[in-house]
């Protein structure tokens, strides 16, 4: 690969990065006030309410992998999957619509932040339970495996996930049926409000997809280009027919467990390293290198803050759901019989 | 030729809907060598092991690669052996299944059937013998099937396969081997009751393997002057108030009785419904809440037998 093309491929990963890292600061923004946590009540007055799981800092690995894949290949997610969801493709402003609860968001105001989904780009759903994504994903890739479909699905899930039942079993079934599932731990070191490390056994999820004969890649979570580079290679093979892969990249997750966690919890010195260690800096360092000019890096920040400027705004318009929406999707059979 | 078996008669109901219906595949432990109850017997050898797939015990993942399978396109069959065991897999089933349609705002749909082998039998003891029906019926998004008979197996499978949402489908251990002595009447569909006896004195409803006994009381009451209005409720949700509450309105008084647990089983939403809208006399016969034991001494205690049900009937003529 030659220069151009490698700065043009960070471009467009750079550019991914900032319009997650906007989405997330816009959301964090709405949710001031509104979210309840730790003992105290939500606010009314905040526009999204309700949990809100932020990905800043995580961006590179969203990023460097969902650039890889296909609009068919198929996505399941966690809690804190906003920035997989815009990744893959989905419009800001109904994701945005869908943190606000508004009847225009993609999940019509029903899930909003954790079970934020996008069918429409193959993107299968966030779960608010940690792992519950893992065996709906190798369901998914057993379809398309049936359906003699050539796509195949990316599996996010975080560090605390591989100390769940589910992750064992949905590796271990994803190899027994040798089936095109990538299988991705965004590792951000962070277990809700308790750090992974000591609480988890052995050397982590590489080493624990290679006990069940998984081949395991891993990169630096927080370089876009190493991640990008293995989730290519990754997918690559899986695409081929060779059965699922895991990469494991460790990055940081910069703010709390929940957009009102302050994490003092976590020592001052790790933060601000994490801090210097921003992906998206590091990847606008690069970008330079690569002859790339800060016009265009400007450009790129304005275009991204000028998008989610636009989905704020677009949520901020939307209607709520009305009342009868929540009687609908519930079941078909027995509709209507609520009592 | 003897009418098919309960087991039979679903196998086929299941065969002729795989050799229909493409999108429809079965995944679960020993599926392959015809399942345990023989209920898939000789699916796997007519559709391959690419459809009729063994697979590992790991009922978390059987069901959510059923959520999967259905997200992506098809309509699994996913079987999980007991219904004891099902509850290894509750969060596929409670939070994933039953609520994914409606948390991703009708962007995908979850038709998938689980069938869960309930009730007690043959000293299965405390982890293999439970009726779990109310459980479930307390979960929207889900429908519950519990075919009391051979023909309602075969019918209520179809629809099950047909509906397109999630159904947990109850089938009772103790039928397997069961043929139906006469045709039990029409198809049912969904959310559908059957009346199987007219009765004027009281009304009496059940299902599942409870039904047969309740039957036992219905004629061990005839036989005293008392005629019981019988009817098998057959779907637990949505179930078919219209019927049960016109039999109990026109009769006055409404027992229900299930092998379940009696404390908050679903014998006490339907008492409870009929007595706010029809204002009837209404009792209860289920289980003690106790775990069904093994020795036969102690399992009979969990037993709703036909004397009971009479005798629970008696009372409730006083």
């Amino acid at each position: 690969m030659h220069a151009p093309s490698l700065r043009d491929r960070l471009a467009a990963l750079l550019r991914t990065m900032l319009r997650i890292r906007a989405f997330e600061d816009a959301a964090e923004l709405a949710s001031q006030g509104g979210v309840a946590a730790f003992g105290q009540t939500a606010g009314s007055g905040a526009a999204v309410r309700g949990p809100l799981h932020l990905s800043t800092g995580q961006e590179a690995v969203a990023a460097g992998v969902c650039h890889g894949l296909r609009r068919e290949d198929l996505l399941t997610s966690t809690h804190r999957g906003h920035g997989h969801t815009l990744a893959k493709g989905a419009d800001t402003r109904r994701m945005m619509a869908e943190l606000y609860g508004r009847a225009a968001g993609s999940n019509g105001g029903k899930g909003g932040s954790m079970h934020i989904a996008d069918f429409s780009v193959g993107m299968l759903g966030a779960n608010g339970v940690v792992a519950a994504g893992l065996p709906i994903a190798v369901g998914a890739a057993q379809a398309l495996k049936l359906q003699r479909k050539d796509a195949i699905v990316a599996c996010f899930f975080g560090d605390g996930a591989i100390n769940r039942g589910p992750f064992l079993e949905a590796l271990n079934w994803a190899a027994a049926y040798a089936l095109p599932v990538l299988f991705v731990c965004e590792d951000n070191r962070w277990s809700a409000m308790t750090a992974t490390g000591p609480l988890t056994a052995g050397a982590g999820a590489a080493a624990r997809a290679q006990a069940l004969g998984i081949e395991a890649l891993t990169a630096d979570g927080n370089d876009v280009e190493a991640v990008n580079d293995a989730a290519t290679e990754a997918i690559a093979a899986v695409r081929a027919g060779r059965g699922p892969r895991l990469l494991h990249s460790v990055t940081y997750r910069i703010k709390g467990h929940v957009s009102v966690d302050p994490a003092t919890y976590r020592d001052a010195g790790e933060v601000a390293h994490a801090r210097e260690d921003d992906p998206i800096e590091r990847a606008a360092r690069r970008f330079v290198e690569l002859g790339g000019s800060a016009a265009e890096l400007a450009a790129m920040r304005a275009g991204a803050d000028e998008e989610i400027a636009t989905a704020v705004r677009f949520a901020e318009a939307a209607a709520w759901p009305e009342a009868a929406a929540a009687y609908t999707d519930v079941q078909s059979t027995g509709a209507g019989r609520w009592f | 030729m003897d009418p098919p078996s309960y087991a039979e008669a679903a196998c086929t109901a299941l065969g002729d809907a795989m050799a229909q219906d493409g999108r429809i595949v079965v995944l679960g432990e020993d599926v392959g060598r015809g399942g345990i109850f023989g209920q898939y017997r000789g699916l796997q050898a007519r559709f391959g092991s690419d459809r009729v797939i063994d697979t590992p015990i790991s009922e978390a993942t059987i069901m959510g690669a059923g959520v999967g399978m259905a997200l992506a396109g098809l309509k699994p069959v996913v079987e999980m052996r007991v219904v004891d065991f099902a509850l290894c897999a509750m969060d596929e089933i409670a939070n994933q299944a039953a609520k994914n349609r409606f948390m991703f705002g009708g962007q995908g749909r979850v038709p998938l059937v689980a069938r869960l082998p309930m009730g007690i039998w043959s000293a299965s003891a405390a982890q293999h013998s439970q009726s779990l029906e109310a459980w479930f019926a307390h979960l929207p998004g889900v429908v519950v099937v519990a075919p009391a008979t051979a023909q309602d197996n075969h019918d209520l499978l179809l629809a099950a396969l047909d509906c397109g949402d999630p159904v947990i489908y109850l089938e009772h251990k103790e039928l397997w081997s069961q043929r139906d002595a006469a045709p039990p009447g029409p198809p049912l569909r969904l959310g559908q009751a059957r009346v199987c006896r007219p009765g004027s004195d009281l009304t009496l409803v059940s299902w599942s393997r409870q039904l047969h006994w309740a039957a036992e009381a219905a004629q061990t009451l005839a036989e005293r002057g008392v005629q019981a209005e019988l009817i098998d409720l057959a779907t637990i949700w949505p179930w078919d108030r219209d019927t049960v509450l016109n039999s109990a309105a026109r009769t006055g008084r409404l027992l229900v009785t299930h092998e379940a647990v009696q404390a908050a089983g679903f014998g006490a939403e339907i008492v409870a419904t009929a007595a706010e809208h029809t204002g009837c006399k209404v009792k209860r016969a289920g289980a003690p809440r106790i775990p069904v034991g093994y020795a036969p001494t102690l399992e009979e205690v969990s037993r709703v037998r036909p004397a009971a049900i009479v005798a629970a009937a008696l009372e409730l003529l006083r």
